[in-house]
């Protein structure tokens, strides 16, 4: 068992393209169901609309690089306001249903025969990055890291971007969380009524907060569009909006750094176990009748799964939370 | 407390491993484009498959032979289309899907590509004699009877406990899964498998409360907390199916090669057993219906469910009420599984891949009242199916998560749910 490398491996994967993707994405559901007690199952669906806004602008219609990046931003504010219209005034449990039934809506179009001109179809669009990657400062002779840790410099330059959106996010949360503006959210979502009753205008409050949300994920949708290189319709499934609760339970919900440290976390402890019983399997210490190659994939799922059983069983404040804050209930 | 969850999760964790291995289909061997033609587990031999290159030049011409399978060696990597003449076919079978003859794949440089075509006995055969229009009516009330005995139990559920359950469809590929085991592992005839899996997943529903969420609900777990918990465990499960049973798509060893069959003069054609699953779906629908509505223990439920302090206050053991929904929610999901198996073959997201459809049913008919499930999942069925009239059909199930959004919009409490406060 090669240990150096599966920690490096691990560390690669918190802090790489998937984890900072993560953590933009789960930044902005941190302030739908962290902080307004918004319910959004579709989080996936702002993911793709950053993602499919940039690769749509710049692959099919042949717009320049900001263009794409601003369709991206305003698609996913669109779909915020045309998601909250019908679903705001609904119950948590109700609109937990519409929106992972609009993520999935989504999806479908994305991944749909009939606009494969537009969105390529499953095979999903290519060939988007140039100009980003012409602005990238590291020269691309050589890899960038410290003690094994290393990336390319493509990879480095997405990283260097998107943990600044990070830190910039963090900041804008922490101000915005310390306002009179996140307050009155935070007392929406411990009691709607008495904030309804001191005259604030719920609905509106809700409105901010989705749409806010919704745009810190599509920035989390340029980052893994620009890491990857290609984006598929498949890869914004419901499952992902799962994956994205469970990284910010992990960490915490409700607080600046939980979705951070979340995404960072699920994608090493993701990274760990593949590389763990991948090895174990190579080195027959787990024999081929038990479990084969193919099968290390699924059980790291299965892993997701029982994790957010757990967490949500026995400390659903997760790692930083703190429990007063997470008053999760529906009737 | 925290023990006991724990071994209970353990438990449910041992049960479900205890499905035994299934293996998945082993890879074909050699450099080229190929693939084994199958009509449920009857090879089907001596059908043409050709390739041509980008330029559109044929490269590559083959039958397959009496095992069904076929390969097309190619000169190298590039986009190649290939391409099932659908004229070969014998009689009675088709391409399920009449726009896959030809598929266009990109080949990269030494990989073996397999290439399926996915047959059955389609509708192809008595197209000629069917008016598109109620052949989809038919086939969209099969699928809405199917969908509405897991839609019943959902519903069920969420009535009596107030849980919003993402792991119901796993009890649905639990349903399938186990029928599948008894069917084609141990050879035993389908029906009997059926039964036995229905059971089986009726006791797997009443261990699962009793075990797990009884003993969250006595923790005072808040009910958005256990949904969340809900989708987990729906991950978990449906995982360690998956790692179990592969990732293809299985059939039952018995009623698969049938030809459609018209009802007399009717202007549709369904294969016997899709009748067979009609009417046992809907005898199954109408026994819990009738069983709610007339008798003691009926009564005691929809007690809960309208409100479950007043139903203990006045004798009713709420528990066990809860217990009994649960066993019989699951039981009726299980059966969902086997005949949702019959009609597409079993896979291991079968269960999540009706999951919306199921929210959209019982959002539809009205969240926790059992008739509106039924109605509602009938609606989505025919709505699903119609829509395909217009619309291509990848597309058809967004049509269906559409009319939940709108039911949402106009009358948020469904066609016959209560009108209570519910934002």
């Amino acid at each position: 068992m090669d240990w150096g490398a599966i920690f490096t491996n691990a560390i690669e994967s918190g802090l790489g393209i998937d984890g900072v993707y993560f953590a933009l994405a789960a930044i902005g559901l941190n302030i739908h169901f962290g902080y307004a007690g918004l319910l959004n199952f579709g989080q996936s669906a702002f993911v793709a609309m950053g993602a499919y806004g940039l690769a749509t602008s710049v692959s099919t219609w042949g717009l320049p690089f900001w263009v794409g990046i601003l369709i991206g931003l305003g698609g996913s504010v669109v779909l915020a306001i045309l998601l909250g219209i019908p679903t705001l005034r609904l119950r948590a449990d109700y609109l937990a249903i519409v929106t992972i039934a609009a993520a999935e809506i989504i999806r479908l179009m994305l991944r749909s025969v009939s606009l494969k001109d537009t969105f390529g179809g499953t095979d999903g669009l290519q060939q988007y990055s140039g100009a980003f990657f012409e602005a990238n400062p590291y020269p691309d002779d050589r890899q960038y890291g410290v003690g094994g840790v290393e990336f390319s410099s493509r990879d480095t330059w997405v990283m260097t971007v998107g943990w600044s959106l990070v830190a910039l996010f963090c900041v804008l949360v922490w101000v915005l969380m310390n306002s009179p503006w996140g307050r009155v959210l935070k007392a929406i979502r411990e009691d709607e009524d008495a904030v309804r009753s001191l005259g604030k205008n719920v609905y509106a409050y809700k409105m901010q907060a989705l749409v806010l949300g919704g745009v810190i994920g599509a920035t989390g949708g340029f980052v893994v569009a620009l890491g990857q290189g290609s984006v598929t319709a498949d890869s914004f499934g419901s499952e992902t909006t799962f994956f994205l609760y469970t990284a910010l339970i992990l960490g915490g919900a409700a607080r600046v750094f939980g979705p951070v440290v979340g995404a960072i976390l699920f994608w090493s402890l993701l990274s760990l176990t593949d590389n763990v019983l991948r090895q174990a399997i190579a080195n027959g210490h787990i024999s081929d009748s038990i479990m084969t190659g193919t099968q290390v994939g699924q059980v790291r799922f299965m892993l997701v799964g029982l994790g957010l059983v757990l967490m949500l069983a026995f400390r659903p404040q997760g790692i930083f939370g703190d429990k007063k804050e997470l008053a999760l209930d529906a009737r | 407390m925290a023990r006991r969850l724990a071994g209970a999760l353990a438990a449910l964790v041992l049960a479900l491993l205890a499905i035994p291995f299934l293996a998945s289909p082993a890879a074909a061997e050699g450099e080229d484009l190929h693939g084994k033609l199958r009509n449920g587990d009857t090879a089907v031999a001596d059908v043409r498959i050709f390739a041509t290159d980008a330029g559109g030049t044929q490269i590559g011409e083959t039958r397959s032979d009496a095992e069904g399978v076929w390969a097309i060696p190619l000169p190298g990597p590039g986009k190649y289309t290939v391409t099932l003449d659908a004229e070969t076919l014998p009689e009675g079978v088709a391409l399920r899907n009449a726009d896959n003859a030809s598929v266009t794949r990109e080949i990269l440089g030494g990989a073996e590509t397999p290439q399926l075509f996915p047959l059955g006995e389609g509708r192809a055969v008595a197209k000629q004699d069917t008016i598109e229009w109620v052949q989809l009516t038919a086939e969209g009330l099969r699928f809405g009877l199917i969908i509405a005995l897991a839609a019943v139990g959902l519903s069920l559920i969420y009535g009596t406990t107030g849980l919003v359950n993402f792991s119901h469809g796993e009890l649905v590929t639990l349903g399938a899964m186990i029928a599948y085991w008894f069917n084609v592992e141990h050879g035993l005839q389908l029906i009997a498998a059926g039964a036995l899996a229905v059971a089986v997943c009726g006791a797997a529903g009443g261990a699962q409360d009793a075990l797990f969420w009884g003993v969250l609900r006595k923790r005072k777990t808040g009910l958005l907390a256990m949904m969340i918990i809900s989708i987990g465990l729906a991950l978990l499960v449906r995982y360690i199916y998956q790692y179990l049973f592969g990732g293809g798509n299985e059939a039952f060893t018995d009623y698969n090669s049938q030809t459609a069959v018209k009802p007399a003069g009717l202007p549709f054609a369904l294969a016997p057993k899709d009748y067979w699953s009609m009417g046992i779906a809907a005898a199954a629908l109408v026994l819990v219906l009738l069983a709610l509505n007339m008798t003691r223990l009926g009564k005691a439920t929809r007690a809960v469910a309208d409100n479950p302090s007043l139903a203990a206050a006045s004798g009713i053991d709420v528990d066990r009420v809860i217990r009994l929904v649960w066993a019989v929610g699951a039981a009726l999901a299980g059966l969902a599984g086997v005949l949702l198996g019959l009609a597409q073959q079993v896979n291991f997201a079968m269960g999540f891949n009706i999951l919306l459809l199921l929210f959209a049913a019982v959002t539809l008919g009205g969240l926790g009242s059992a008739a509106g499930a039924l109605l509602g999942s009938l609606v989505i069925g025919l709505f699903i199916q119609l829509s395909t009239l217009w619309v291509s059909p990848e597309l058809k199930n967004v049509g269906a998560l559409g009319v939940l959004i709108v039911i949402l919009l106009v009358r948020p409490q469904g066609i016959l749910g209560r009108a209570e406060r519910i934002g």
